[in-house]
């Protein structure tokens, strides 16, 4: 049996914002009845351009079912644009964590959200289909997509890609194009394109400039761990960089939190080693 | 919250005359059945006591019954040990339908470049016994199929297939774990070399099965050691439930009429009901031949797990085969070698009941699963 969170049995057995919206402004459907998920997606907007309401159906197990509840509720009272900076990562987080076989139920909320955002602006129902050449024949998965779940999510094996795209999980035989693409995305990317300040991950410290090391420290910092951490009622806060080691200070839950050294090591440091430089050391200011 | 147990053929509740029996060897009687002295001597007598129930439930003779951990370790003992008889015989013939614990292993054989025929089975679950004389040559070292199928209860013609193999001398080794205690079973009339069953399937304890050899087919253990089991699987003997499953072989034997009349009966109604009264329900395998307590039906637009969590939150245990369940990505390899199409295969859910099962079982589900059913379908984004 699974092992679903209680957010996620809520919004399974009690899903917020099921049907259609009548006269919509965007509509997305994404999944198949073959692959086992499918998802159907609409939205209105108000006058100031805000969703003021998100309607949903699904077709798939529960975790699908709670991963479209979670979207919708998401996604109402925001911009368009707001709407889209919410990635699978975030769907999952709001509900509480998924199992790692079922995060391609967020993803598919994601991609659901896209497709009614395209239809909304007029665009090509299956504009991202076309974009990619399918790697996975068996679920019909895009090299497009799999590179975008690998960047957003820091995928690292075939085993990850296969949880969050479902890409791999049939016959086997695309498994050495998806590592292929792992190893594109390994080498090249550290932080998604729009975030870069011209300076890119380095193998050690030594190679960056100062300059180029506060701001990349600074820019995983805002984008990446701060939002984990004030998603739990946290935050943290840059105190100073000296060569390899960073010096931070957490504060709201985290600063009363008893498991805030691991925290610091199995996250903070983690992200910073992998996405600026392996030999950087994290240590936290004392008040 | 009462609970209503219809998942049989994934496991089943010991019975109360078994837990009984086998209390006394985890408690006084502990002795080593390979020991000189009379206390470990009487727990030798209380084995070969559970060995003649279990010969008889199955027509066969105590000796070739060997008592082993499970099911799978029993069909794994055959593969190897078949093969072993056969060094120069390259090909090997099963179903697509069968357990993991044959199908696994054969894929692994396949790879170590043993030519593997799995038969493909027809949209009712069935074989095509003519494909099966096709595949049979000179050059089989063995024919394994299952006798019931754990997912749709199908029955595989055995007695016909005893009798092609056994006219050709080609060993024939059947996978009964689902068989054994839900249909008679009378070894000493039908020619089958190797067979296989498993307690927790018939009311004894999970961790012990038994595998019966024909007398004068050779054998070479998969499990190699000390002399018991007559030299043929090493490890001391699981005792107390080797006995358990004795006495759950005698109480099976007991009520095999009842499973044929009231258990199926039940089944029966269940299936019949939710067929006429839930639009869009299909039942799934050939009802002509079908072990008596199993249904499995598929359920369109609808996915399977859904359906299991909702039925689950009154307390009804059963099990599906969809995709989403097992953490696979396909739905199980049964419905999809039955061409069962997608738009149903993700939403199966397979009843298995047994002796256990009453009429207000039978009620209760039928009361709960329609709405359930019409609830996911309000959900779906397919018509």
């Amino acid at each position: 049996m699974w092992n679903y969170s209680d957010n996620v049995v809520d919004h399974f057995l009690h899903p917020r914002n099921v049907g259609e919206i009548e006269n919509p402004d965007g509509v997305g459907e994404v999944g198949s009845m073959a692959c086992g998920d499918m998802l159907h997606l609409s939205f209105k907007l108000d006058d100031e351009g805000r969703i003021s309401d998100a309607k949903f159906k699904t077709f798939g197990c529960a975790s699908a079912i709670a991963s479209s509840s979670a979207l919708t509720e998401m996604i109402k009272g925001k911009t368009i644009e707001e709407a889209l900076t919410i990635t699978n990562r975030d769907i999952a987080d709001y509900l509480g964590g998924l199992p790692d076989q079922k995060m391609h139920c967020s993803v598919l909320g994601r991609e659901a959200l896209e497709a009614a955002v395209r239809n909304y602006r007029g665009e090509e129902e299956d504009v991202k289909q076309l974009e990619g050449e399918v790697v996975c024949t068996c679920f019909g998965v895009t090299d497009t997509e799999i590179r975008d779940v690998v960047r957003e999510n820091n995928l690292t094996t075939i085993e990850e890609v296969t949880n969050f795209t479902k890409a791999g999980g049939g016959c086997g035989l695309c498994h050495e194009k998806i590592q292929e693409i792992l190893d594109e995305a390994g080498a090249s990317n550290a932080l998604p394109a729009k975030h870069s300040t011209g300076a890119s991950k380095a193998s050690s410290a030594h190679e960056l400039t100062n300059l180029q090391k506060i701001h990349l420290i600074e820019e995983v910092i805002n984008e990446r761990i701060r939002p984990a951490l004030q998603h739990d009622g946290g935050d943290i806060e840059l105190v100073d960089v000296n060569q390899n080691i960073v010096t931070v200070r957490l504060k709201g839950a985290c600063a009363t939190c008893p498991s805030s050294s691991v925290t610091m090591r199995q996250f903070v440091e983690k992200e910073i080693d992998k996405l600026v430089a392996p030999d950087i050391r994290v240590e936290e200011a004392h008040a | 919250m009462r609970a209503v147990y219809v998942d049989n053929n994934a496991t089943t509740r010991v019975a109360p005359e078994v837990i009984e029996a086998m209390l006394p060897y985890l408690a006084e009687q502990w002795g080593n059945p390979s020991s000189m002295h009379t206390f470990g001597g009487q727990v030798m007598h209380a084995v070969d006591a559970a060995r003649e129930a279990t010969a008889a439930l199955i027509g066969a003779e105590p000796r070739e019954i060997i008592f082993m951990s499970c099911g799978t370790e029993a069909d794994n003992t055959v593969i190897h040990s078949a093969l072993a008889a056969a060094p120069n015989k390259s090909r090997i013939i099963t179903t697509a339908v069968e357990h993991p614990a044959v199908l696994n292993p054969m894929k692994e054989l396949q790879k170590k470049g043993y030519d593997v025929v799995f038969l493909p089975v027809d949209t009712e679950g069935r074989l095509n016994l003519h494909e099966l004389e096709d595949a049979l040559d000179a050059n089989t070292a063995l024919v394994s199929v299952m006798w019931g199928n754990n997912e749709t209860g199908v029955l595989f013609p055995i007695e016909r297939i005893a009798e092609l193999c056994a006219m050709r001398h080609i060993p024939l080794h059947v996978d009964a774990v689902q068989a054994v205690g839900k249909i008679p079973i009378d070894l000493a009339r039908v020619p089958i070399t190797y067979l296989a069953l498993s307690g927790h399937k018939l009311h004894a304890p999970k961790g012990v099965g038994a595998l019966f050899v024909r007398k004068g087919t050779p054998f070479t253990p998969l499990i190699s050691g000390g002399h018991q089991e007559r030299g043929r699987r090493g490890g001391t003997e699981n005792v107390a439930s080797i006995v358990g499953l004795g006495r759950a072989c005698t109480l099976a034997g007991e009520h095999l009429d009842e499973e044929q009349t009231r258990v199926a009966a039940l089944r029966d109604r269940l299936e019949h009901e939710i067929l006429t009264t839930i639009p869009r329900a299909f039942r799934q395998g050939d009802p002509a031949m079908r072990l008596p307590n199993t249904t499995n039906i598929g359920f369109e637009a609808i996915e399977g797990e859904a359906i299991l969590l909702l039925l689950n939150e009154y307390g009804i245990c059963a099990s599906s085969g969809s995709a989403c369940t097992s953490g696979s990505l396909d739905p199980s390899h049964v419905l999809v070698a039955m061409g069962i199409p997608f738009t149903r295969a993700h939403g199966s859910i397979r009843f298995s009941l047994s002796r256990y099962n009453t009429d207000a079982d039978v009620d209760f589900i039928l009361e709960k699963l329609p709405g359930i059913i019409a609830r996911l379908r309000e959900l779906s984004p397919v018509p």
